[in-house]
This record gives C-alpha cells, structure tokens and sequence, in this order.
C-alpha cells in the first residue's frame, strides 16, 4: 500500500475551502451574483402556477378569494363595529398586505432546506436564496397591488398625491421580509423542527394586524392589561405596514381616524424595523455561511 | 520542508513522485478529512434483549454516519484523477467535500479556486422553456449576462434541441434533457474540474460528443477529479487514481495499479 500523500507544508499557497468571508467581500460576492438572484426570482414566479388553467392569475386571485370570504364572514355574518367605513378596500389592502409577509415567512423558512440541491451542487454565497424568496414574492406583489388601486378606485376612492407614500412603505416593508426571510431561513436549519410552527407564528400575526378590523376600534379603549396587549397589536411592525399603506390609500376616517390612519410615529417605527431586521437579519445569516450545505 | 509561501515548489509528495518527474504545482490539497453526518435512524440495533424486539414501536435514535474518515492526499496541476469504490464508499461525499460545498466536520481543503462540480440540473425548472433554463442554468454556474448570451448559441447546438427551445423542459424526452443539462453545464471552463459518474448518458452519438466535452474541459481545467464505476474510463482517463473504502483511503497511485488493487479485492 503506497503511502498516502500528507503534505508537509499545509498552505501551500492555497486558501481553505469553506471558510467564512468576510461580511464586506460577502456583499460584494452578493452583488456579482445579482443577475442570478433576479433571473431565480423571476423564473419561480413565472413558474409557480405554470400547470393551471388560469396560470399567474392565481397570484391575485387566491388573496382576492381570501379577502373575499372574510369580508363575508367579518364584514356581514359577524360584523360589529370595529369596522370602518368603506370596509371592502381597507379589508382587501389588510389581505394583500398581510400575504406578503406570511408567503416570505414560510417560504424563507424552506429557503435552504428546501433548496439543497441547488446548495450542494453550486457555488453562491447563499443569502442568493432567502433574497431571491423576498423578491418571488414583490413580483407577486405587483399585480395584487394594480388589483388593489383598482378596487380603491371603484369604491369611491379618488386618486390623490397620497397614493405616492405607497412605494416608499412597500420598500420598508420589504425590507422587514427580508430581515424575516433570513432569520427563518437559518433557523430552521438548526431545529427543522421550526417550520411546524410557522403557520401558527402567521396565524397569531393575523388576528393580531388588524386585517380584517381595525385595531383602534376593537382595543383601542383598553386598560390595564388589556391595554398591553392592545399596545402589542397597534405596534406590532405587520400591522404598521398594513395601515401605512393603507393611509396612503384611503381616506381617513373623519371618526378618530379609526380607519386609515398613521402617524409620523408609525413611520419611523416602520423605518426603524425595516432597517434594522434587514440588518440584524442578514449579519445572522452571513454569520452560519459556512456550516449551510453540511446537511 | 518548506515554509508556507506563496511559491510553486512543494515538498516532495508520494504519490507524484517517480524518478525525474517534475514537481508541479499543487491545486488542491485534502488535509486529514473526515465528515461525519447526524441522521435519524428508525431502526434498533441488532444487540438489544429480545423482549424489546417485541414491542411494535420503533425508536427514533440520533446516529452519526462517519462517511469519509481522515482523508489526505494533493493534487497536482495537470493531473486527471479517478476515484472509485464500492457504492457507499464516500466517494460522492468526498467530491462534493473537495468542492467546498459540503463543510468537513474535521481537517480541511485548500485549493486556489473553489473546484466545481460538473452539474447544474438543481438549479434548471422543468416547466420553464429550454431557452430559460439555458440563461438560468449559465447564471447558476457563475456566468455573467453577456457571457450566458455569448454562448447561448453553441450550448443549443450542442444539445441539439434547437427546434425546441421555445418549450417546456418537462415535455423534453429524457435524452433531449440530458443533453441540455450536460451542454449548459460544460460550457463554462473550470480550474478544477469535479466530475461524478453518469455524465453522458444518452445515444451513442451524443456519448462520444460528451466525451470528446469532457476531455476538452480536461484539457481546459488544471486538474480533474473523476469519480466513476466504470473502470474502463478511469483507466482511459486518468494517470492517477484513488481507491475510496468505506471512508478511508485505501490506495493512491498509478491508475492501472490501483484499478488492478481494487478488481483484485472484489473477485
């Protein structure tokens, strides 16, 4: 038996396989990959509903049913008084809204476990994968958002300058996903066990957005422990990002801006969550690189 | 021996070393490793009292899989590499290690670029067009735009497929995908090529085509690893070879003996 080869002299003028780079020369590797994430993104949207009669229009139509069952069930059956005025576009932009988030929670959780494959066989600084989720979904996103100033228009809602505060909280929101996607994306990695609790996670956050009511009519008067819970609700980032877009879209309510409503507090809120999840999510990503394609 | 520089003179290595051979320049270097993997196991072992055998339920238990156990050897600039073993052998797990693409649990791999595996069918979509798949599939492997629209036209040619590019891929005959798979995958160069089994698949006449591919890559890549059943290509192909043994590397040396070794061992 020839000996095997055990090199005296490690380095060799070799770099080690594997290692972390550096955060700077990840964003750089990132950024020379942007082509791919794009042309990912793009493909497995096109993709998604390929074998269906009606193809992309699901993307819109499955949320527009969604609202629609909601309303009828929230709007008429049970309906109190936690609805606003011209409840149809407030619950279809708190539906729209919500799916965004809740598609880039669940997907970013499957983001690499779902993809190993892809992490097995090529070479990408893998925060390709979680990104090109969050921007699969902004393509979704697009259509339901000409559905949605459509509706607005049709239910008495006129065209006004505020429209243009639409894109900005969209942007921070995304910005949020993203934060959302990462994080998800590594720890089910850790405990796959995670991905069984993400639908109750976007459960939770449902009820508590305030997409089918609004918040400030339900506890908007609440005190004492109540009034925690209530505070949860109206500051919870989801729920900022709801009305943001909402107040951007629709009139406020003359009654205590109980409908469209939101303060320069809520945008900085918004701001605030936007930029530091993105952050925090992507440092916490970057930080496992090395260990994602063991599994 | 020498200190860690940036030269291209190594110490003296085994494997390469005959008598008047040139020492070339190492492209990757395997140091001592091993990758172990923790997978569930659903089943008992075999040792545990009887009276247990007889309840219905089984446990799940936490294993650890040793599947490569301290490998070490290096390769050189030039050098066209088989490795073989029986299945199970770790013979896959060690490539996509020398890939960088699966993190050993101990030891480590240095290489001046990370190799690549020959291989892009994870990335490729089924209901998506030839002609998407071909830009996706050049993007996946690295290629810049400009480069994926360069050689766009020379990647459906050599797949033959031109009359169907505007289709899906899922309603390609499985020859048709393999062809495109392999030609997007073999159009762009590598330093250090990865090659696992199977590769050309297909008919006769796309067969030789993807062997002459292959040997130009080689040609191309500063080193090739091979891993493969067939001894037959091995031997055709590579100088040298490593014989992979349920994790262990049993034999490194001149392709002929080692493939001689490891026909011996299986009689």
């Amino acid at each position: 038996m020839t000996s095997t080869a055990v090199p005296a002299d490690r380095q060799q003028g070799l770099t080690k396989l594997g290692g972390r780079p550096t955060l700077g020369r990840y964003m750089t590797q990132l950024w020379g990959r942007r082509h791919f994430v794009i042309e990912l993104a793009y493909s497995r949207f096109r993709s998604q509903n390929e074998e269906d009669r009606l193809g992309i229009g699901w993307t819109v139509l499955g949320p527009l049913i969604n609202a629609a069952v909601y309303g009828l069930i929230f709007g008429v059956i049970m309906s109190s008084g936690t609805r606003p005025d011209n409840f149809v576009p407030f619950l279809v932009t708190g539906v729209f809204v919500f799916q965004y988030f809740s598609s880039c929670l669940s997907g970013g959780a499957k983001a690499i476990v779902g993809n190993m494959g892809l992490v097995r066989s090529l070479h990408f600084p893998r925060a390709v994968l979680p990104i090109s989720l969050v921007l699969q979904n902004a393509f979704a996103l697009m259509p339901m958002m000409a559905v949605l100033a459509v509706i607005v228009l049709l239910t008495g809602e006129p065209i006004k300058v505020q429209w243009l505060l639409v894109p900005p909280a969209l942007l921070l929101y995304t910005m949020f996903n993203l934060g959302i996607s990462f994080i998800a994306a590594r720890m089910t990695i850790h405990v796959r066990d995670l991905a069984q609790l993400i639908p109750f996670i976007s459960r939770v956050l449902f009820y508590m957005s305030g997409v089918f009511f609004s918040v400030k009519l339900t506890v908007g008067s609440q005190t004492g422990k109540a009034e925690i819970l209530a505070m949860f609700m109206e500051y919870n980032p989801v729920h900022i990002y709801i009305q943001l877009v909402r107040h951007g879209l629709l009139t406020p309510d003359p009654k205590e801006a109980s409908g469209a409503y939101a303060t320069p507090g809520m945008w900085l809120m918004g701001a605030a969550w936007g930029v530091g999840l993105m952050i925090l999510g992507f440092v916490y990503f970057w930080l496992a690189e090395e260990r994602y394609g063991r599994e | 021996m020498s200190e860690a520089t940036e030269t291209v003179t190594p110490p003296a290595d085994a494997a390469a070393d005959k008598p008047g051979q040139q020492q070339k320049k190492p492209t990757v270097v395997v140091d001592d490793v091993h990758v172990t993997y923790r997978v569930y196991a659903s089943g008992r072992p075999a040792k545990e009292a009887s009276f247990l055998r007889k309840r219905a339920t089984s446990m799940r238990r936490l294993r650890e899989v040793h599947a490569v156990r301290g490998i070490s050897f290096t390769a050189h600039e030039g050098e066209a590499i088989g490795v073989i073993g029986a299945n199970g052998s770790g013979k896959s797990t060690l490539l996509r290690t020398i890939a960088g693409l699966t993190p050993p649990t101990k030891g480590a791999v240095y290489a001046e670029t990370p190799p690549t595996l020959l291989g892009v069918n994870a990335a490729l979509i089924n209901d998506l067009s030839g002609e998407r798949n071909i830009v996706l599939g050049g993007l996946a492997l690295g290629m810049s735009p400009e480069e994926v629209k360069e050689k766009y036209d020379a990647i459906a040619e050599f797949a033959d497929i031109q009359e169907f590019l505007d289709l899906p891929m899922r309603t390609y005959s499985s020859g048709m995908g393999a062809r495109l798979r392999f030609a997007i995958a073999a159009s762009v160069t590598h330093r250090v090529l990865l090659i696992d089994e199977a590769l050309a698949v297909g008919d006769a006449k796309f067969s030789r085509r993807s062997e002459e591919r292959i040997r130009e890559l080689r040609d191309h890549a500063g080193t090739v690893f091979l891993v493969s059943h067939s001894l037959k290509s091995v031997l055709d192909t590579c100088q040298r070879a490593l014989w992979i043994d349920k994790g262990i590397l049993r034999l490194d040396g001149p392709s002929d003996e080692v493939v001689k070794a490891y026909q011996a061992s299986v009689k």
